[in-house]
């Protein structure tokens, strides 16, 4: 018999199970249960028990068995000794002893006598506390985010806790955040401004940039080393020290303000990193099929229009949707040229919202939501381009 | 014949490269000298308009004779401190009428007067009258006077432009007393932040390199904080972490954790009491680095993930033969493996960090102890309204960036390209 094993198993385990139920609890809480206990000393201990009766069971009995009756019981136990909890709660709570019964299924008094059982075990506990520990932390704000704009102020002033979202009510009432800043706020303008804002940027991005980055990969000329060294060291220089001599410019250009001057600007800005990326590819098509492109006379538009473009359509796509994430969430250039609400980009808008300290929070938390839900929806669609282009890309961020 | 070929490739390169370099020229190389120059100077935000004469023109009666009309320019000159030279004035007269006693200083010529103002010191201003008359003694119509506009003309110095320099920006910047206390808050934030967010990507990488269910799901959500928009995420948490009525704050007081709501984002100092001993704690700087970590861990995870997929399996079984557990198989394979992709990192999760703007700016906006230099420029520049100071801390900014990046190259610049 192996003490520190056993010993290792029973507290990580018990405690991953307390954790586990305490942010169902938290979860629960915000749905307006009135809960105001974690009880996590007793919840401990109820753990406690139930990794020491596994563990000793075994597998000397049916698993499904095994599995369902101890969930129960601990299910009951955990019922009596908590405060008392609706239904949908309670089968919570059956839900994640049930996870936890199957997960350590496997673990029985012969298993603890492996070689490093002690890191393994460890590991094991680390990595499905780590999945749940980074699932909340990383999806919590974006739920919140989402469920206060469907809430009204009185009822967030009323309960801060209670994010439930009441669908009984008709559906006007639920989305009037939303219609409110479509008709009040005249978001719709500012999705408007943005979208061609960011589809502008990539557009004219990419037709600076392919053939710049054309000429880098392939052709020689005097300056070639140091331009392309220098591409990076230009891209690592950050806005903020752009933005004063920029905004005096623009001023006396009358640039300010105005949808062509945040293009020029967001052009210039990705345009290095996009010849970077391009280029790296670029290097990448074997010379031979140009080669032949040029025996059959072309000239190097025709060359770019006809093999390195379509050759290139997935790296152009990784480049095309970074340029775009960028140009959508860029904020420090909107913020400084743009003060007419006629020409607001989305991220300029809510950041005007905020200004008026009476705006309710929800019309805040509803524009958000307008300005997060598509690029969200761009990266999850597209990951695979979009996740090649953050990592070339991520020098800068 | 080669001597051509190379000659047409030269010349097909330059063409190809010339729009892109141009813009880059433009918009990036240019302002970081031009920051140089202002920072030199003394502006204030409302200098940069150039001077302008301005002339408001009201048209009015003169008591029952309808075939005069009076016209009254009201004279200025937009610029509070600089004067403007050589005013030229131009107007337009309908047909057949003619100005009264026209001010010496106008000539009238073919239905056009002109007028030659000389200087106009700052803030000048005057309301200068012209009488006219129909020739033909008809009625003249107002509304016709009234839509022709007069044209104004003059030289001012562009302040940008002048040649009076000062040292009187930088002298401001050193002198203060704040700027080491700048200078620390921007290092603490960064290097807390670049080390924070690596460590959460090691682990964050090491998990998703393991089979599970949900597995690529779980990397996709990895993703989500840097893939939002920096406005919409700042102002969620601004609500998450809300003292009066934010979640967090409720959670907490809820289940008895805490007395009382703590202001995480407004307040500077906490207290903690820690084996007797009384610890400052900056809670609002720790806080933005709490949002600087979760925002920009899925960067580290993206590169480091990407290294611990490339290390052969093999290592890993010849060291599970060699009876080597999870921790030494992690501590002598792993790390060794990842230790130049995170020192890569390192160097440049630190330098974007140093730069980071947006953030703190909608967090705190730089509030209680959460000023940071690029935080700094803004609040000189456009809080203060004074654009040189602001100029003068960009370049502080770029000296030290200038600095980071020569360590970077000298250190890893070689290294990096075999990763």
């Amino acid at each position: 018999m192996r003490y520190k094993p056993l010993l290792i198993y029973l507290f990580i385990s018990s405690i991953f199970l307390t954790l586990l139920g305490s942010i169902w609890k938290i979860m629960a809480t915000l749905q307006g249960l009135k809960l105001t206990e974690i009880n996590f000393n007793i919840n401990f201990l109820l753990a406690l028990l139930l990794s020491f009766a596994l563990i000793f069971i075994g597998k000397k009995i049916n698993r499904l068995i095994k599995i369902l009756v101890f969930s129960s019981i601990f299910t009951l136990v955990y019922i009596l000794i908590n405060e008392s909890a609706p239904i949908w709660y309670n089968s919570g709570v059956f839900l994640l002893s049930l996870f936890f019964t199957s997960r350590v299924n496997n673990y029985d008094l012969n298993y603890l006598k492996e070689d490093f059982i002690s890191e393994k075990i460890i590991f094991d506990f680390l990595s499905l506390f780590a999945i749940v520990f980074f699932a909340f932390v990383i999806l919590f704000p974006f739920y919140l985010m989402f469920v206060t704009s469907f809430k009204t102020q009185a009822a967030l002033l009323f309960n801060p806790l209670d994010l439930s979202i009441n669908f009984t009510k008709n559906l006007v009432e639920v989305f009037k955040s939303y219609f409110v800043i479509f008709k009040t706020y005249d978001f719709g303008r500012y999705i408007y401004t943005s979208s061609i804002v960011s589809i502008g940027t990539v557009i004219i991005t990419l037709i600076f940039a392919i053939p710049a980055a054309y000429a880098v990969a392939r052709l020689n000329f005097f300056g070639k080393t140091f331009l392309s060294n220098s591409i990076l060291v230009i891209y690592m220089f950050p806005a903020i020290v752009l933005v004063i001599p920029l905004y005096t410019v623009f001023s006396q250009l009358g640039l300010r303000n105005s949808i062509e001057g945040l293009l020029i600007v967001y052009t210039a800005t990705t345009l290095p990193v996009a010849i970077y990326m391009l280029q790296g590819y670029f290097k990448s098509i074997p010379k031979e099929i140009e080669d032949a492109g040029l025996i059959d006379g072309q000239n190097w538009f025709g060359i770019i229009i006809k093999i390195i473009i379509p050759l290139s359509l997935p790296a152009i796509a990784s480049v095309a949707l970074y340029v775009f994430m960028i140009a959508w969430n860029e904020f420090l250039f909107s913020l400084m040229f743009l003060d007419n609400p006629k020409s607001f980009t989305l991220s300029r808008a809510i950041n005007h919202l905020t200004g008026d300290a009476e705006t309710p929070r929800q019309y805040l938390m509803a524009g958000s939501v307008v300005v997060t839900l598509p690029i969200l929806l761009i990266f999850v669609y597209f990951e695979k381009y979009l996740v090649s282009g953050l990592t070339a890309g991520s020098v800068k961020g | 014949m080669t001597d051509t070929l190379s000659k047409i490739e030269k010349r097909t390169a330059y063409t190809l490269l010339l729009p892109a370099v141009f813009l880059v020229f433009a918009i990036v190389l240019f302002p970081i000298f031009a920051n140089i120059w202002i920072s030199f100077k003394e502006v204030q935000l409302k200098d940069i308009r150039i001077p302008e004469p301005r002339a408001k023109k009201i048209v009015k009666s003169i008591s029952e004779d309808k075939t005069k009309l009076k016209i009254v320019y009201r004279l200025r000159n937009s610029s509070l401190i600089e004067d403007i030279n050589n005013i030229e004035f131009l107007d337009k007269l309908p047909k057949n009428i003619e100005p009264v006693n026209l001010d010496p200083r106008c000539t009238f010529k073919s239905k056009k007067i002109k007028c030659d103002f000389g200087n106009w010191k700052a803030e000048y201003k005057e309301n200068f009258e012209i009488v006219i008359r129909n020739i033909n003694n008809d009625e003249i119509d107002k509304n016709i006077i009234k839509s022709q506009k007069p044209r104004l003309s003059g030289d001012a110095d562009n302040i940008l432009l002048t040649t009076k320099f000062t040292f009187k920006n930088f002298k401001q910047v050193f002198n203060e007393n704040e700027f080491l206390d700048l200078l620390l808050t921007t290092f603490y934030f960064t290097f807390f932040g670049t080390v924070g967010a690596i460590i959460f990507g090691v682990f964050a990488a090491q998990l998703v390199n393991q089979k599970f269910y949900g597995r690529t799901f779980m990397r996709s959500i990895l993703l989500f904080p840097y893939v939002g928009p920096v406005v919409a995420l700042a102002y969620t948490w601004t609500l998450l972490l809300d003292p009066n009525s934010g979640t967090l704050n409720a959670i907490l007081v809820n289940f008895g954790i805490i007395d009382k709501p703590i202001n995480l984002l407004g307040q500077k100092y906490l207290t903690l009491n820690l084996l007797g001993f009384d610890i400052k704690l900056r809670l609002a700087l720790t806080t933005v680095i709490m949002f600087e970590i979760w925002r920009y861990f899925p960067l580290a995870f993206l590169f480091i993930l990407a290294r611990l997929q490339a290390i052969p399996k093999d290592l890993y079984e010849a060291a599970e033969v060699d009876g080597a557990g999870p921790l030494r198989k992690f501590i002598n394979i792993t790390l060794p493996q990842i230790t130049a992709i995170l020192s890569i990192l390192f160097m440049i999760r630190f330098i974007w960090n140093f730069n980071k703007f947006e953030d703190i700016f909608l967090l705190t906006g730089g509030a209680s102890g959460t000023r940071t230099l690029p935080i700094n420029v803004y609040q000189q520049g456009f809080a203060i309204s004074n654009i040189g100071m602001g100029s003068a801390v960009s370049i502080v900014i770029v000296m030290l960036l200038i600095i980071f990046m020569i360590i970077y190259f000298k250190l890893i610049g070689k290294r990096a390209n075999e990763v």
